[in-house]
């Protein structure tokens, strides 16, 4: 049975939620990017119970649920845990021009990851179990940017 | 571990999964709600609440279970929203008439990929502190998760993309599927690069789709449903890991095995090799499936490609994993859970039409939560 | 049948303006923390987590994974749940159907809300259909001042009769240590302050805050174990009420009408206003505090404004209503509904401190939220 639906001209309104957003950043991660900012020194922060350092700090440990109170200067040398060359872009979102490498980085005195760029590097050099250092940033704004990237230890 | 009472999935209903489809996500669920409620044999007056997954994100509104409040039956009834995938939804309906309060349940999912933009969303499931501004999203994460399993256990390229060749494969018997292919390993490898190691045939598609489902007490499924149709609820678990990327081993399943080994427990299941027939397991990136068949206990750490290359998994093997083409095939985020537990409920009814696996009397269902897998949900339904 | 369930521990952060020192990680951690100390508990004893909030007023996809190291989730079973404004009883609720369901038998349900790091009414204004209604008519504030408007002309209330609620809600915020805006007012301040959108005036309406609240649920044989004196839960209803704005009733609260009603039903509740010793609900204007009265049923339709003038739901009278302050007082959004039954429970407990109502066997407490929806749990301090 013919529908007046088959003669519908189908409209779309396009849209974009836009609300601006000032994320507070806590005590935290204040301290650990001020001191990235101010210091270039990327710091962790050591469970007082089971004596596992994060990096990024974190407030509360993951496995025992005890504030986060003692703090570690880490040296910013680190593995290559895994890594992906990312192809497409993204133009709004990605910082860096494709192709370009994310990894997550074990760096030295942490038990945990950290997520960042690999750079300095051909994207098709990059393995897994590569050593690297941070590379930090002339002029520092206090966020995560302040590292440039990682990149192989010569 | 058991629970007091039982519940019964009596009906569901599935819009065929879709590109641009020319429907409102509102008038796509309640399409799927009236097939729902028609499938169950029930009058939408017999439904006492309603939990809707709706996703403020993807549906670009606030409050956006608001939005199907209409379309999913709950006017005038007690209605809630649960965020996540549709597993965890079907979860809470659950728990909902358990808790002695409620009767028939309905539980709709909707996702209208194509209206939204997938990156920006999955984004924006990253810390606006920390890995946000890096510009990871689902894509990019599930890539360095692809790699650290290859590394872990000597896993290879091609291994991966038998997944997307048996999925796909898979959909060509399944009619609402939206990508049936028949394609090879070498055109997985061949199509174009995203993030290395995954490739365009790697991923699933942006897609649209609603599914709902009608639960009820053992009481109310017995009188209204033969034994046929209802399909018990008969074991579920959940489990969240640590957030960040770097916090967690990605290679390493431990809250999969966690959440498995509740609803096994509950549904007295001891060897799920043995004992399940057929699996819809989360599939959105080829990768994951080997992965979570390992977290399941389907296989042991890094055998999951093993099994897959001999054949375990096919349509005719042992134990048939997505057969319904998987979320390679078609992936409405948000409802791919529900879509999966639909699929299984009509397989164990015997009426899955084409892709009807033989004799499937238990079936496993697996939903995930957040980037990389954090969270999952394990479901067992049987007949 | 289900379990029965009690609320064993209540934690609440000191609510704010702005929480600069404290992210919205680290705010869900100060409030679950609490909540653990107030049961005298430990992460270890929390079998299942529940959260809740409003996506756009943070921006985070997938909070139930942010959230993880403030909840203490890592490994534990967690989802979340979300409703608009009534997000923080939808969260109660979920928290409670869990260990009723005999699934988990200690239960951390969670809400919170960082309204400061964004736009609230923009981001409210999204709740409304794109193509009809976001641009003319959404926001919170038009639709409410819309409904009493429309009150006041069919009842006489007047907005003397809502300044006299502001008054009362902002006087009794002065007890209560956690509350964002806690300053004394007179009606005449009300009626003198800056006019919104006629007739809410300023201190009429809420404002918005960063906070967060955590209440445990356990099932009856867990509660009477680790807890002197549950709040017990005797149920949890909810009702809702949109397809468009002009299809709502604006001269009654329909969606309110009907869950009290529900709610008295299950609960064998049959004249509320001398049943209940105290009342904690969210009323975001305190026009609604009027309005609203006729729809709990504490008199019939028109006949609040009466109650209002004869100080029926103040500190000493017969019912009553926020002690703490109510959602005028503080209002971080996600958690708002929640900690009105945090706040109920409390009273329940006798833990309430200055803003104690003596005696409370049974409380009422409410949530309220776009559009037109509502949420609402009734406590007792006997099983139910």
């Amino acid at each position: 049975m013919p529908s007046w639906k088959d003669d519908v001209e189908v409209l779309v309104d396009e849209g974009k939620i836009s609300v601006p957003y000032s994320w507070t950043v806590g005590s935290t991660l204040s301290r650990f990017y001020c001191e990235l900012r101010d210091n270039g020194k990327i710091w962790g922060n050591r469970c007082p119970s089971c004596g596992k350092v994060f990096v990024p700090p974190k407030i509360k440990c993951i496995d025992c649920y005890e504030d986060l109170r003692d703090w570690v200067m880490l040296p910013g040398t680190g593995t290559v845990e895994t890594y992906t060359v990312v192809r497409y872009q993204e133009p709004v979102l990605h910082p860096r021009k494709a192709p370009f490498v994310y990894g997550v980085i074990k760096l030295d005195g942490a038990d945990t990851g950290m997520v960042h760029f690999i750079g300095g590097v051909d994207p098709e050099e990059v393995k897994v179990g590569m050593r690297v250092e941070a590379v930090i940033e002339g002029e520092r704004e206090g966020n995560i940017l302040d590292i440039k990237h990682f990149r192989p230890i010569k | 571990m058991r629970y007091m009472e039982k519940v019964a999935i009596i009906g569901v209903g599935m819009t065929k999964y879709d590109r641009n489809s020319p429907l409102t996500f509102a008038e796509m669920v309640f399409e799927a709600t009236s097939k729902a409620i028609e499938d169950a044999g029930i009058s939408k007056d017999d439904v006492d609440n309603v939990v809707t997954v709706s996703s403020d994100f993807w549906d670009g509104r606030t409050i956006s279970t608001m939005a199907v409040t209409d379309a999913s039956n709950a006017y005038g009834r007690d209605i809630t929203c649960v965020e996540g995938d549709g597993t965890f939804g079907a979860l809470y309906g659950m728990m909902r008439i358990l808790s002695g309060t409620f009767g028939i349940t309905i539980v709709c999912a909707h996702h209208k990929g194509t209206e939204s933009s997938m990156n920006g969303i999955t984004n924006c499931a990253f810390d606006p502190l920390v890995e946000r501004k890096l510009g990871l999203d689902a894509v990019s994460s599930a890539a360095l998760q692809a790699r650290r399993y290859m590394e872990k256990h000597g896993l290879l390229e091609e291994q991966f993309a038998l997944v997307s060749v048996k999925n796909h494969g898979n959909a060509m018997r399944n009619p609402r599927s939206l990508l049936p292919m028949e394609i090879t390993v070498d055109d997985v490898m061949n199509s174009r690069k995203i993030a290395d190691p995954l490739k365009l045939l790697d991923c699933s598609p942006v897609t649209d789709g609603a599914c709902t489902l009608v639960l009820a007490p053992e009481r109310q499924a017995k009188k209204l449903t033969t034994t046929k149709k209802r399909v018990w609820m008969k074991g579920v678990g959940h489990c969240t890991d640590a957030f960040r990327l770097g916090d967690r081993d990605l290679a390493d399943t431990r809250a999969l095995k966690k959440a498995a080994k509740r609803a096994y427990d509950m549904a007295g299941i001891v060897d799920p090799r043995e004992e399940i027939d057929f699996a819809e397991v989360y599939d959105a990136f080829s990768y994951m499936e080997p992965l979570w068949l390992e977290g399941l206990g389907i296989c042991d750490d890094g055998k999951g490609c093993e099994y897959l290359e001999r054949g375990w998994f096919d349509y005719g093997g042992k134990l048939p994993v997505n057969p319904s083409g998987g979320r390679l095939s078609a992936n409405p985020v948000q409802a791919a859970g529900l879509y999966a537990m639909a699929e299984a409920t009509l397989q164990l009814r015997g009426k899955a039409g084409k892709h009807q696996v033989r004799g499937a009397g238990t079936a496993l269902v697996h939903g995930i939560n957040g980037m990389c897998g954090q969270s999952h949900c394990v479901w067992i339904l049987g007949r | 049948m289900g379990k029965r369930v009690g609320i064993i521990g209540v934690g609440q952060t000191h609510h704010a303006a702005k929480r600069l020192d404290a992210s919205g990680v680290e705010l869900i951690a100060e409030a679950v923390t609490r909540a653990l100390d107030d049961a005298q508990l430990t992460m270890a004893d929390i079998d299942a987590i529940v959260v809740g909030n409003m996506d756009h007023f943070e921006n985070i996809n997938y909070v139930d994974g942010w959230a993880v190291d403030g909840l203490g989730a890592c490994m534990k079973p967690v989802f979340k749940v979300t409703t608009g404004g009534t997000t923080g009883t939808t969260v109660g609720a979920c928290g409670y159907y869990h260990a009723a369901s005999g699934l988990f038998d200690v239960v951390l349900a969670v809400g919170w809300e960082k309204n400061s790091e964004s736009d609230t009414q923009a981001a409210i204004a999204t709740c409304a259909n794109p193509t009809l209604e976001r641009d003319p008519f959404a926001g919170a504030i038009g639709p409410l001042a819309t409904e009493y408007s429309m009150y006041m002309k069919a009842f006489g209330a007047t907005e003397e009769d809502s300044a006299r609620v502001a008054a009362r809600d902002r006087n009794n915020a002065l007890n209560n240590p956690y509350a964002h805006s806690r300053q004394a007012v007179t009606v005449e301040d009300v009626l003198n302050s800056p006019m919104l959108s006629y007739p809410v005036k300023f201190l009429d309406m809420c404002p918005r805050s960063d906070g967060a609240c955590a209440v445990i649920f356990a099932n009856e044989e867990k509660a009477k174990k680790l807890c002197p004196k549950p709040a017990w839960v005797h149920c949890s209803v909810v009702r809702h009420d949109y397809t468009h704005f002009g299809d709502l009733e604006w001269k009654f609260m329909p969606t309110l009408e009907r869950a009290s009603a529900e709610a008295y039903r299950l609960a064998g509740i049959t004249n509320p206003l001398k049943e209940f010793d105290v009342a904690e609900l969210y009323l975001p204007c305190s026009t609604c505090g009027v309005k609203w009265m006729d729809s709990l049923w504490f008199c019939e339709h028109g006949g609040a404004p009466k109650l209002i003038r004869k100080g029926t739901f103040d500190m000493d009278g017969q019912l009553p209503i926020n002690p703490s302050g109510g959602v005028i007082s503080c209002n971080p959004i996600g958690a708002t509904a929640l900690i009105r039954v945090g706040e109920a429970a409390w009273q329940i407990m006798g833990k309430a401190g200055d803003r104690q109502v003596p005696n409370v066997k049974k409380a009422l407490c409410t949530g309220f939220g776009g559009c037109s929806w509502t949420g609402l749990m009734i406590l007792g301090a006997d099983l139910p």
